[in-house]
């Protein structure tokens, strides 16, 4: 009997007067994987900033277990190495993974020592990656965790997210990027749909879509 | 009604918009009666005081304003606290009125200080520790609107306010002690503002009616921003856009 | 909500968090010095302003001193948080310390070290460009000393309730200047009673008194204005 990890129920949020979702209802249990989806504005950063308990205005209840909020901003200190930085988090929030591992993990082993500003913004991404393995934390709220890193690094998250659930973990994301895990439920929030399964053929139809959009911008480039 | 419902009902601004109507009506008829009272009183009937002949009358507009001031300063604190820990909407309501109030009182008590400096004393600004009191408590408050002004969205300026309310009050009493002893220590008791316990009561019940006249125009003009600011606030609501439509709530 | 995964005892946290401040001031040593140069250039001005004089100098010696004190301390309040806000190491800290006063206390205190201490150990300096009695000497070095928590603490809730806000940096002198007062004139006050010979020791408690104060509630205000200043 798997414990949810995450439930809402009736969850509804206005900002700045306008209505960004209401009466969501969602339970997450262990080893599940839910993908938020929506446009820019829909609220998916809202929403999991509710979850994470910073966004205090909200109608309806949510409750958790121990969460890992991984938001727009990386959450490194500049001036300090990798390791001093987690460190930090592992004091906040201890874990069982070592350092040296962990880095290597994310493909940045040896970085240990360097300080989080002479990385570029995909290796400061990967160290901030490596941060969740660090930790030791059942859900996971990520806000589009795949912006500014290559296409292995995304492949190395999407990795990172199917371990985690695999190891009975949960992780709710918000990506613009399709997850393309097997079994990840779905929910879009500009429809206002409560979540469902993702059915192989929607996945198979978002990343069509996708990829028609990209081959577009790169069109426009090209000229 | 037992405290602990009203309280509870507090919560709701509708029903505070439902009874808070009359309360207008009947501050403000209170405040235009003692105000006139009072004014007429102390400006043609009470007796020219001995030193300072008549210009000794803008009192009765500059003490009012003052306590008027301060006390708006104390519901601010306590209206932040309430906001803070029981997260009540009208709080934040009362937070948001009673600021241009407050400012404007204090505006108005340092200006008739000036004006009743000036003819009293020769100078239309001395830094006696009422006047430095009451210049800092602008302060506090253009630092409060000010503060709501930046923060973009509203619910976190009123928590916001909330918190510079809280501690302003809690230094309140601090700041006026300090200067207090700071300003009387190098001018001595120079200016000693004391009035009602050396005034005869031709001249002090007047101000009194002032001042009351002063706290029920304070109501009137609480009550009436309230109600604005629920209607503001609450446009989106069913119960707004009826009363909006014409209908009754 | 975050169901009580425990982090480190309290001691670890707050050496944990001083560590990571200081660390992080000491990689941006220029940048945190910046408020003492003002310190002394606002001097240098102030005594060219008076035509070098001595009498006038030192005769507002403990205001000049006091003042500027207040004035250059506003100037690094204003990154106190900022960069962490930025980064997004404030979100996180604010979503995993438990308890949560413990490593602002920390970064209180990384930041009174920057300013109020390290004001208070260069004001021989300042005592002596402004004709400072050197007997008065002792007296600014303690004002500066229990004044300067006080000034600290109070700053800290003024900046973590605009570290979110575009030019919050004005806002900020407005909001926390009027609330110094009180520091600024027990503190000038001893001074200027300590030059003219007199017993100071009311002074100095009253400024301990309000530290005190400041250190009781502080915490709990920067909390609770952090947690409103996340909300985005």
């Amino acid at each position: 009997m798997s414990q949810f990890l995450l439930r809402l129920e009736h969850l509804s949020c206005t900002r700045d007067g306008r209505s960004l979702f209401g009466d969501l209802d969602l339970t997450l249990s262990q080893g599940e994987c839910l993908e938020l989806r929506g446009p820019n504005g829909s609220g998916k950063s809202t929403l999991l900033r509710a979850i994470a308990g910073l966004y205090p205005d909200i109608q309806g209840t949510i409750s958790t277990s121990d969460c890992l909020y991984w938001g727009h901003r990386l959450g490194l200190n500049g001036l300090l190495t990798a390791e001093e930085n987690l460190r930090w988090y592992q004091t906040l929030q201890p874990g069982t993974v070592d350092l040296a591992a962990a880095l290597a993990r994310v493909g940045m082993r040896g970085y240990e020592r360097v300080p989080c500003h002479r990385m570029s913004a995909g290796q400061q991404r990967r160290i901030a990656l490596a941060r969740l393995l660090v930790c030791d934390s059942t859900l996971w709220l990520l806000d589009e965790p795949f912006t500014a890193l290559d296409s292995q690094g995304q492949e190395m998250a999407r990795q990172l997210i199917f371990e985690h659930v695999q190891r009975d973990g949960a992780v709710v994301c918000a990506t613009h990027q399709p997850l393309a895990l097997e079994g990840a439920r779905l929910m879009d929030l500009a429809a206002g749909q409560n979540p469902g399964p993702a059915s192989p053929e929607a996945i198979m139809a978002l990343e069509k879509e996708v990829a028609k959009k990209e081959a577009e911008d790169h069109g426009v480039h090209e000229r | 009604m037992t405290l602990k419902e009203f309280w509870h009902r507090l919560g709701s601004p509708r029903w505070f918009y439902q009874i808070s109507g009359p309360f207008g009506w009947v501050f403000g008829s209170l405040a235009m009666a003692l105000l006139v009272i009072g004014t007429y009183w102390g400006l043609a009937v009470a007796p020219p005081d001995y030193q300072q002949g008549n210009s000794f009358r803008i009192i009765y507009v500059h003490v009012p304003s003052a306590i008027l001031a301060q006390s708006a300063y104390m519901l601010m604190g306590a209206a932040g606290l309430v906001l803070l820990v029981w997260r009540m909407k009208l709080a934040d309501m009362v937070l948001a009125a009673t600021v241009p109030f407050g400012m404007s009182m204090t505006a108005l008590a340092l200006f008739t200080g000036a004006v009743w400096g000036k003819p009293t004393w020769g100078a239309w600004w001395v830094w006696d520790a009422r006047t430095t009191s009451m210049l800092v408590l602008l302060f506090l408050y253009i630092g409060l609107y000010a503060l709501r002004q930046a923060v973009p969205r509203q619910e976190a300026a009123g928590r916001a306010c909330a918190v510079l309310a809280v501690v302003g009050v809690v230094n309140i009493p601090i700041i006026k002690y300090s200067v207090d002893w700071w300003l009387t220590l190098h001018q001595g008791a120079t200016f000693k503002l004391t009035e009602s316990p050396s005034m005869p009561p031709e001249m002090w019940l007047p101000l009194l009616v002032n001042v009351l006249g002063f706290y029920c125009f304070f109501g009137a003009n609480l009550v009436g921003r309230l109600r604005l600011e629920i209607l503001r606030r609450e446009h989106g609501t069913a119960w707004v856009q009826e009363l909006m439509a014409g209908g009754r709530t | 909500m975050n169901g009580g995964l425990a982090t480190a005892k309290p001691g670890t946290l707050f050496i944990a968090q001083l560590r990571r401040e200081l660390t992080s001031t000491l990689r941006s040593l220029a940048e945190a010095l910046n408020p003492l140069v003002f310190l002394f250039l606002a001097i240098t001005l102030f005594a060219l302003g008076a035509g070098g004089d001595p009498e006038t100098l030192g005769a507002y010696a403990p205001a000049i001193i006091w003042v500027l004190v207040l004035l250059a301390n506003q100037l690094s309040l204003e990154a106190m948080f900022r960069r962490d806000f930025e980064d997004g190491t404030l979100e996180q800290l604010l979503l995993l310390a438990r308890p949560l006063f413990i490593p602002i206390l920390a970064k209180v205190c990384a930041q009174w070290c920057v300013t109020g201490l390290a004001m208070t150990l260069l004001s021989p300096i300042a005592a002596m460009m402004l004709y400072l009695p050197l007997d008065a000497l002792g007296v600014t070095m303690l004002t500066l000393l229990t004044g300067s928590p006080a000034i600290t603490l109070i700053g800290a809730v003024g900046a973590a309730l605009t570290v979110g806000l575009r030019r919050g940096g004005v806002l900020l002198a407005l909001l926390v200047l009027p609330l110094f007062v009180p520091t600024l004139i027990f503190g000038a006050g001893a001074i200027m009673q300590a030059v003219a010979g007199m017993g100071t020791s009311a002074q100095i408690y009253w400024l301990m008194a309000i530290s005190m104060l400041s250190l009781t509630i502080g915490p709990f205000a920067v909390q609770a204005a952090l947690r409103i200043s996340l909300e985005q």
